[in-house]
């Protein structure tokens, strides 16, 4: 019975493995999902002389860029701790990395405050500029998926779920996180060159 | 003891992993909220007839309209009430039944119902693996599939009726609630049930990929997977890449519905009211919709070409064709799907030369399309073929990929569509090469993996009285469309009676209509012979096809987690029929090299010198005992 049991501790971990690979596989259909926005945005811009995103873009994007970039940092951090079984600084680094989160998704919607104070509305005869919104709100929704999926990582710490689910958890949340971050970054330089 | 090592495996592949819900069963967990991948496949298939059924009784009502347009039907007032009053279809009715008729057969049967029942039953079975990646997802993705299925038929009880944009959803005629009634309500059930689909179909694409990579018995290298294996992964593949896309321009055009922007809608007057709307690109719509719809059709046929393969390999008695040429063409038809969507595109002003380019690379699409033709013939050519129901669908694929595909290459060029655009003749192409050959590919599946599924077989004559109906039915129905279409008939239309140069084809409408009627009828035997048989069909055995594939390796009695003891290993290609120098017609991949020292070859060792040797030495000792 010790043998089959570990036996199947032995299946568990290898059993991991196709689960981790959903995330990426989830990472390629998200990309994709941007990928099909950016490239429709190019495809209406480029349509017309009067489409075009003809504005200067706030300068709180900058700000939501290094809060996510910080929280990338921390994330690896905590990960790192996991790893190391240094369970109190895992803690601490992935809560970082929740609040850093939800400043971004703060920031993020001040900046759509800042477009309306610029008469840069949702509801535009030039499309690219609701395209902003479109672009930037699909990205708050996955960075919101991305603060669940952090919650869960500290809840199963906080419960002291066994080291290989923690990994696990850390691992997903992580590949997931710097993705957002990621794709952050290519949007926020996609924006920036059609400006 | 070897129960027990199950039972653990098992646990630990589902999601929880405290719970021990295997050891006691009841009915909601085995057959309702089931993780196990070959329930899933069953659900997926029944939910798929059903809207096949459903689909096709659809096309029966406005083929009725087509054939009879000046006939007054009192049954379908009964039935339909104020959407066929006096007995016949109102137009805003009959594009409804063209639209809902569309999205049911290319999504929920063709997409869900054929990918959905074979990857769940096949990708585990075939590659020898207890489960798939992520049992929970996997059921996951079976109860979006449902609530979409529900949603959409849903819309037949609104006030408004269905959706009728067509099953393209073109704005903005889906996007202005006042186009025509079905854009109200009925288009906004229509987007809510997809985006379930969508959902549906990206978990179950996830956790195929996952399986089919990660998840393979030991042995089971990538050169060693039956065809089927590698249809069914190169169609998830298409669909994770193209799903999202639709999901952007679903999402845009949710937004011109319901919030008032302008991504597709621009210079709108309704009934002398100009419409808020001013700047958006209707075109972008098309770009994006058709950057998913070319690869869906792929996603439609792929797995009934794997299917087919497989079956014309095990009923021919011959190894398949060309192995890599297969998979060479399946991935070369994956790539080229993602470059060719402008084809379908060529009259809304694209410019000339972007419309040359699209036209190249989807006449490119013929050269692997043909490849598989011609391998498939390859296979059958002087094979002991077996002539059960599964191999007379194969072979009927064939013959509509072929049919169906030729037009193909009339309309993929860019001058010859401004004629045949929007005709019959696209009509006819379609219904012929993937319609007709994919649901060709479906039947032949379900009649070879029935006795995997049910444990029992089904009736043969009755699926020879269902092959000759479909497949002469088919026929009749969509080869004369081929003539309406040269004649410039545009497909959707209503009443033929209304234009003058479309009276002449009255007469081969009614014909259609009647084909139409009588393969519908033909669908009966299937239905009869597929719901007694589960219970009443011949019992079957291990392995009723002679087949070499791992599936045919595990008991009949369909346990959960596939084998009793341990996954079997894996020693070669899944193609040994009628090898030369081997006593029976077919040898299982997991029969190792070792017990069939007559009829190795020297390319089966994949240059291992020590085998080669080996067998060197043995042919040497079995020559001297001949002399």
């Amino acid at each position: 019975m010790a043998v089959m049991l570990e036996n199947s501790v032995e299946q568990d971990r290898l059993n991991l493995k196709p689960k981790k690979f959903l995330m990426w596989l989830f990472v390629i259909t998200s990309f994709m999902l941007f990928a099909a926005l950016t490239s429709g945005f190019i495809v209406y811009t480029a349509g017309d002389p009067s489409r075009g995103i003809k504005m200067i873009l706030p300068k709180l994007f900058m700000y939501s860029t290094c809060a996510i970039i910080l929280s990338s940092v921390t994330m690896h951090l905590a990960y790192k701790s996991a790893k190391a079984l240094k369970f109190t600084a895992q803690k601490m680094y992935l809560a970082l990395t929740i609040l850093l989160g939800v400043l971004f998704f703060v920031l993020q919607i001040q900046a759509w405050k800042g477009f309306v104070a610029d008469g840069v509305f949702f509801i535009n005869p030039n499309a690219s500029q609701s395209f902003i919104y479109v672009i930037t709100g699909t990205h708050l929704l996955h960075i919101f998926a991305g603060i669940i999926v952090l919650i869960t990582a500290l809840g199963g710490i906080m419960k002291n779920i066994p080291q290989v689910r923690n990994l696990f958890r850390m691992e997903m949340a992580s590949i997931f996180w710097h993705f957002l971050d990621i794709l952050w970054i290519y949007l926020y330089v996609f924006l920036l060159l059609n400006q | 003891m070897s129960s027990t090592a199950i039972h653990h495996t098992l646990e630990h592949s589902g999601h929880g992993h405290d719970d021990h819900g295997h050891h006691h069963e009841t009915f909601l967990t085995k057959y309702v909220f089931s993780q196990d991948h070959k329930m899933i496949a069953k659900q997926f298939l029944i939910t798929g007839i059903i809207m096949g059924v459903i689909g096709m009784m659809l096309s029966i009502i406005f083929r009725i309209q087509l054939g009879w347009p000046d006939q007054s039907f009192p049954l379908l007032e009964t039935f339909l009430g104020k959407w066929a009053e006096g007995g016949r279809i109102k137009p805003d009715f009959y594009l409804a039944l063209v639209t809902i008729h569309g999205t049911i057969m290319v999504f929920f049967v063709l997409t869900a119902g054929l990918s959905g029942t074979f990857s769940n039953l096949l990708i585990p079975l075939q590659l020898g693996a207890r489960d798939m990646a992520s049992p929970f997802l996997n059921m996951l993705s079976y109860w979006f599939f449902l609530t979409a299925c529900v949603i959409m038929m849903a819309s037949f009880f609104v006030q408004s009726g269905p959706a009728s944009a067509g099953w393209t959803i073109y704005p903005p005629l889906s996007a202005v609630p006042q186009a025509i009634p079905g854009s109200g309500t009925g288009m906004t059930l229509w987007l809510i049930s997809m985006v379930f689909f969508i959902a549906s179909s990206l978990m179950g694409a996830l956790n195929y990929i996952s399986t089919i990579l990660n998840m393979r018995t030991k042995g089971m290298d990538m050169w060693k997977m039956p065809l089927t294996i590698w249809a069914l992964f190169l169609t998830a593949i298409l669909g994770v890449l193209s799903f999202p896309v639709l999901v952007a321009g679903v999402v845009l055009l949710i937004f011109d519905r319901s919030f008032g922007t302008s991504f597709y809608l621009s210079d709108l007057v309704i009934q002398g009211q100009i419409m808020p709307q001013q700047g958006g690109s209707p075109i972008l719509f098309q770009h994006l919709f058709w950057f998913l719809g070319h690869p869906e059709v792929y996603i439609v046929i792929m797995p009934a070409m794997g299917i087919a393969s497989e079956v014309m390999a095990t009923n021919s008695r011959k190894p398949i064709f060309g192995y890599h040429a297969m998979v060479y063409s399946l991935i070369g038809i994956t790539v080229l799907s993602f470059i060719v969507w402008g084809h379908h595109m060529f009259v809304t002003g694209m410019n000339p030369f972007l419309g040359g380019v699209f036209m190249i690379t989807t006449l490119i699409i013929a050269v692997p399309s043909a490849v598989k033709s011609f391998n498939w013939l390859a296979t059958i050519w002087r094979g002991n073929i077996r002539f059960t129901p599964a191999m007379m669908f194969a072979i009927g694929l064939v013959s509509f990929f072929i049919s169906g595909g030729l037009t193909g290459i009339f309309l993929g060029n860019a001058a010859l569509d401004i004629n045949l655009h929007d005709t019959y003749f696209v009509v006819a192409h379609f219904h012929l090469v993937m319609g007709s050959a994919a649901i060709c590919g479906m039947l032949c599946g379900v009649y070879h993996w029935f006795p995997k599924m049910f444990g029992r077989l089904m009736d043969e004559k009755l699926g020879y009285l269902h092959f000759w109906l479909t497949f002469i039915g088919a026929y009749l129905v969509f080869f004369p469309m081929h003539f309406m279409g040269l004649d410039g008939v545009p497909r959707r239309y209503y009443a033929f009676t209304e234009f003058e140069f479309m009276k002449e084809w009255l007469t081969v409408n009614t014909f259609v209509s009647w084909a139409a009627i009588i393969a519908a009828l033909g669908q009966v035997a299937f239905l009869w012979n597929f719901f007694n048989s589960i219970f009443n069909g011949k019992k079957a055995t291990q392995n009723p096809w002679e087949s070499n594939t791992l599936e045919w390796t595990t008991p009949v009695e369909r346990l959960h987690g596939n084998w009793p003891g341990e996954i079997p290993t894996v020693y070669r290609w899944p193609y040994d029929y009628s090898k030369p120098g081997h006593e029976t017609d077919f040898i299982p991949q997991t029969t190792p090299f070792s017990e069939t020292m007559s009829s190795n070859l020297p390319h089966d060792f994949e240059g291992n010198p020590e085998a080669e040797r080996i067998q060197l030495e043995w042919n040497r000792k079995n020559e001297a005992e001949k002399v």
